[in-house]
């Protein structure tokens, strides 16, 4: 009997998809995540919006908080720690966690090195800008990409920047030639194997998904239609000032995402969705999807 | 061999039960609304999130649209798609379709740290003895009726079983490369 396998921590992200994790910092925002829809909730100590606003370093929740969490739901919980801090990493596990979110939205613990994930049993998912990004993450085993979009901002113009990228580039992959994509490789600094894979598959070789910035059901089917295969929603729900409505309006939209006749139902009378920042009012060294590389 | 079957596609991974009858030359449809069982000769409920899964059937009215269509045509379900069919659930958060006399448990061998890959002897597959069999946050069928056959077992616990034209399993074949499940489920559930 095999566990812990890749091919399990790929099952695992294969069942996610269609669906919206959305972020949760207590028991009962899991418990209202769960009642709308979300196939998964993400598991935080503040949501990104008050991260950005309370400032200093942001790490992994307290274990009790999680506990009270993955009491209060049945659906899978998913938990950030910080990029490159392994032992918050194998707290997770010991903790049983069902995936870990090696996320730019907390504070970063190595500037230079990522999480060797191959040597756990729990998935993990990462954050990509682009193609090389998702590629590094993947040869690193995660088992589920993201892109990175700009979290916290209620803005999701960047998701949509990264999202076109990371299929643009890919859809450049499987046009090139065999012989040119050892350069490729280079140029992107991604394993070599990884790039023939994904211009073979003509998709990443793991489910791609989209996060940072959705705020409303139609930004959501956005992501979708750009080629997104599941969606996270972080402070987009809790921000709102209707929740539950909000959440389940989303998960209805990236189900039916292709389906104007629906959006046009779950996007009608939600009340005000979260402010959200414009881009130019957000310097770049506050911009979380710079963490990472 | 049927020639159209519709895949439930409101959540989870109904794209690979899609790749899988696509190898096995059959046309799909994924499913959505009750108007999109039209033209379908059988029904895929794929794994996923049951709850989710829950939520959106209701949202969407397809709890009596499903099991009309049940009447009269073949049925498989997967994980989540067998917790989906059971006749009833140890959660009072799902509300199943009870299309076959089983009761299942959910999340019955324990988290993702518990999710394992194991082959299982099969005797009515042709080829191999062996199915190499995926358990994902998977359930376990805790009771089956007097008219259900058990057609696998791990360790006691069935793990796929069927009542008249519905098939329901605890794993997931659809994750593997190895259609032979499928191929069953098309060659003895559809007769003409």
């Amino acid at each position: 009997m095999e566990k812990g396998t890749f091919e399990i921590k790929l099952g695992l992200a294969e069942m996610l998809k269609g669906g919206v994790i959305m972020d949760v910092v207590n028991a009962e925002h899991a418990k209202i995540a769960e009642e709308a829809g979300a196939v998964a909730v993400m598991a935080l100590e503040r949501i990104p919006a008050d991260i950005r606003k309370v400032g200093g370093v942001s790490r992994m929740s307290d274990p009790t908080l999680i506990k009270e969490i993955q009491e209060a739901v049945s659906i899978p919980v998913m938990v950030k720690c910080r990029i490159g801090h392994f032992v918050e990493a194998q707290i997770l596990e010991e903790l049983g966690v069902d995936f870990i979110d090696e996320s730019e939205v907390l504070t970063p613990a190595d500037e230079v090195n990522h999480i060797n994930k191959h040597q756990f049993k729990i998935p993990f998912v990462c954050g990509c800008l682009d193609l090389g990004e998702a590629l590094r993450r993947i040869g690193e085993g995660a088992a589920l990409i993201r892109t990175k979009g700009e979290a916290g901002s209620g803005n999701i113009v960047e998701a949509v920047r990264h999202m076109r990228k990371v299929m643009g580039e890919i859809q450049g992959l499987t046009a090139l030639r065999d012989d040119e994509l050892m350069t490729v490789s280079r140029k992107m600094g991604a394993p070599y194997e990884l790039v023939k894979t994904t211009a073979e598959l003509g998709k990443l070789s793991v489910p791609n998904f989209a996060a940072g910035g959705v705020a409303t059901p139609a930004d959501a089917a956005l992501m979708m239609q750009l080629g997104a295969e599941s969606v996270f929603v972080g402070s987009g729900i809790f921000k709102s000032n209707d929740p539950k409505a909000r959440a389940h309006a989303i998960v209805q939209a990236v189900t039916h995402y292709n389906d104007p006749q629906v959006l046009l139902e779950v996007s009608t009378g939600l009340g005000e969705a979260m402010k959200g920042i414009e881009m130019k009012d957000l310097p770049e060294e506050q911009q979380l999807q710079h963490r990472g590389w | 061999m049927p020639k159209k079957i519709g895949i439930l596609a409101l959540q989870g991974d109904f794209a690979k039960h899609q790749e899988m009858l696509w190898l096995l030359k059959i046309e799909t449809i994924l499913v959505k609304k009750p108007g999109d069982l039209h033209g379908c000769e059988g029904l895929i409920i794929p794994g996923g999130e049951t709850t989710t899964l829950t939520k959106l059937i209701q949202k969407y009215n397809l709890y009596e649209p499903i099991r009309e269509f049940a009447e009269e045509h073949p049925i498989m379900g997967t994980c989540a798609g067998a917790i989906m069919v059971a006749s009833t659930v140890d959660d009072h958060r799902i509300e199943p379709l009870q299309l076959i006399d089983i009761s299942v448990t959910r999340n019955a061998y324990g988290r993702q740290i518990d999710s394992f890959i194991t082959q299982v002897d099969v005797t009515f597959l042709q080829g191999p003895t062996r199915f190499k069999t995926v358990f994902i946050r998977a359930p376990k069928i805790s009771n089956v009726g007097s008219q259900v056959e058990v057609l696998m077992e791990l360790r006691g616990n069935p793990i796929m079983v069927q009542e008249s034209n519905v098939l329901a399993l605890t794993f997931h074949p659809e994750l593997t490369t190895d259609p032979r499940i499928h191929q069953y489920f098309l060659e003895h559930f559809f007769t003409i």
